[in-house]
């Protein structure tokens, strides 16, 4: 479904150039959920966001569905059916939450029963967010969801979502998992690729892929490499909910 | 009432009135009152000296509504209309004003409504008024309107005004003068584009306890167009004062806003802001992912923005 072929993506510092991407090759097939793991800094999301046409890789070639769509917009991208997620969710002056899942479903009008049912699977109470402003007056979690739910009515071939759990709270996250589950059982085909730490995020892959320092550092399914990162900042443990009165608060 | 195509459409921009309005109204086109209706609550009665009308609603008059639109359609005509609302003690009213002009001849259209409110103790006003201009002509279509609101004791007055398309020069004299508990909300909306010109003036007096002023203004100069918001509260007694102004360049627009306070009292509350920018790149970005073109983007993020 895609293919990322010799991508590389430098930018200018004071020491001149520096390499985040250094040619990386990568396929993601479709029907598959990939995580892309690794430590911080290394060029995880500068690899979604090269995905998404947010930016342009220095050098290299993407193809999507058998097109080279490196110098296609993000536009034309969305179009034909890449869907991104932000880490940091964008937020807006006047535009609404119905608005926002209006235009991720690409259509003109929407109902609020429509609407609602995105929310509903994102955990939050439709009634209560949809004609609320997408702006800073909604939590860093709350936007995250609302974030995830365009994703959900966008209804993308490949949905590529960056740190979808950071700002999630723990209660969520069962329901984060069973979003990304439920995509893959009803968008027939639906690649989905993730960026994330999370060990639980980790378990329901087929493939993950470690980027660190600007490659690949390794790559196979989830019971090869998942105990190879086991305790590493590459597949962090949730912090469990701790029963404070039963191990003995004294 | 006979009303042509032109003026039933600049009709549904500015009121959407789409047919005679429920309740009092007062349509003039062109200089001339074509329909005109007082109920048992609303009086509309015209001036003997100048143009324009009185508008007598009885105290606790509630849930009723007074349309005043105005339509041009004659290219050249210039017009001063005075109307004078006396709102009684303890009404609840909504009141929709509101202009178009369309001009599509060579001389310039203008249209300088001068409204004057006296609200009486603890009644409430609901104010709408829409600015609208269409028509291909080379005449400009200038709208220069003056809104002074007095008001009484407890009385709250909102106000929205709205200008998004079709003036070509706009000078809009907003004064307001509160005693105590007394509430004033304005939300003004406004877009401009070509080479239109928009000045907003405001001048806002609290004078009794307990008085709450909040002007906030959203605003996009498009093309070359030029856009002064200028508001001034002053708090003279313990109170409280707000005005924002948020706007939006794009091409070559130029925005000046100046939002300023002034406190005579040392229990005025006062606060003030102003952002200008052109439309943030992410938002920009954001949008083209869900499949939207940047020209797409950019008129979602504006009608969101002056919605």
């Amino acid at each position: 479904m895609l293919e990322l072929k010799n991508i590389s993506f430098e930018v200018d510092d004071e020491l001149g150039q520096k390499g985040i991407l250094k040619d990386v090759n990568l396929t993601i097939d479709a029907g598959k959920l990939t995580v892309i793991t690794g430590p911080n800094g290394g060029g995880k999301s500068t690899l979604a966001r090269i995905i998404a046409g947010v930016e342009k890789p220095t050098s290299g070639k993407i193809f999507y569905k058998g097109e080279d769509i490196t110098d296609m917009s993000i536009t034309d991208r969305a179009r034909m059916g890449i869907g991104f997620a932000f880490q940091q969710p964008v937020k807006f002056k006047g535009i609404r939450v119905v608005d926002l899942i209006r235009l991720a479903k690409g259509e003109k009008t929407l109902s609020s029963k429509d609407a609602c049912k995105y929310l509903a699977a994102v955990g939050l109470c439709a009634k209560d967010y949809i004609n609320r402003e997408v702006n800073g007056s909604l939590s860093g979690g709350e936007l995250k969801r609302i974030e995830i739910a365009t994703l959900i009515a966008k209804r993308s071939d490949l949905s590529v979502f960056d740190e979808p759990e950071a700002g999630i709270d723990l209660w969520s996250f069962q329901n984060l998992i069973e979003v990304f589950e439920s995509m893959r059982k009803h968008i027939e085909g639906s690649s989905i690729m993730i960026i994330s730490h999370q060990e639980r995020i980790l378990r329901i892959a087929d493939e993950i892929v470690m980027v660190k320092d600007g490659i690949i550092a390794e790559k196979g399914t989830c019971d090869e490499i998942l105990p190879k990162l086991s305790g590493t900042d590459s597949a962090v443990k949730s912090c469990g909910i701790v029963d404070l009165w039963k191990e003995g608060n004294n | 009432m006979e009303l042509t195509d032109i003026q039933k459409k600049v009709l549904a921009e500015v009121a959407d009135l789409h047919k005679t309005p429920v309740g009092a109204f007062n349509i003039r086109a062109n200089g001339e009152s074509v329909g005109r209706n007082s109920t048992a609550n609303i009086e509309i009665i015209p001036k003997k000296d100048v143009s324009g009308i009185d508008i007598r609603i009885k105290p606790g008059t509630k849930n009723e509504s007074v349309h005043i639109p105005v339509v041009i359609s004659q290219s050249g005509l210039k017009e001063s209309v005075y109307n004078d609302f006396y709102i009684g003690e303890g009404a609840d009213v909504l009141i929709v004003a509101g202009c178009g002009i369309d001009n599509c001849g060579s001389q310039d259209s203008q249209h300088d409504g001068i409204h004057r409110f006296f609200i009486e103790k603890n009644a409430r006003v609901k104010y709408v008024e829409k600015h609208y201009g269409s028509g291909e002509g080379s005449g400009k279509r200038i709208l220069n309107p003056v809104t002074e609101v007095y008001m009484d004791e407890g009385s709250t007055c909102e106000m929205e005004m709205v200008q998004i398309k079709g003036v070509d020069d706009t000078v809009r004299t907003t004064k307001a003068e509160l005693k105590a508990g007394a509430k004033l909300l304005v939300g003004e909306r406004l877009m401009t584009h070509g080479d239109q010109r928009a000045i907003s003036n405001y001048n806002v007096d609290i004078n009794g306890e307990g008085g709450v002023a909040d002007v906030v203004s959203r605003a996009v100069a498009r093309d070359r167009s030029y856009q002064e918001f200028n508001a001034v509260i002053a708090g003279n007694a313990p109170c409280r004062g707000h005005s924002e102004c948020d706007s939006i360049i794009m091409d070559e627009g130029i925005i000046l806003a100046v939002p300023a306070l002034k406190a005579n009292n040392v229990d005025a509350e006062m606060f003030h802001e102003a952002a200008i920018g052109k439309i943030a790149g992410e938002q920009l970005t954001k949008l083209m992912t869900l499949g939207l073109t940047e020209q797409e983007a950019e008129e979602e993020i504006i009608n969101g923005f002056l919605r």
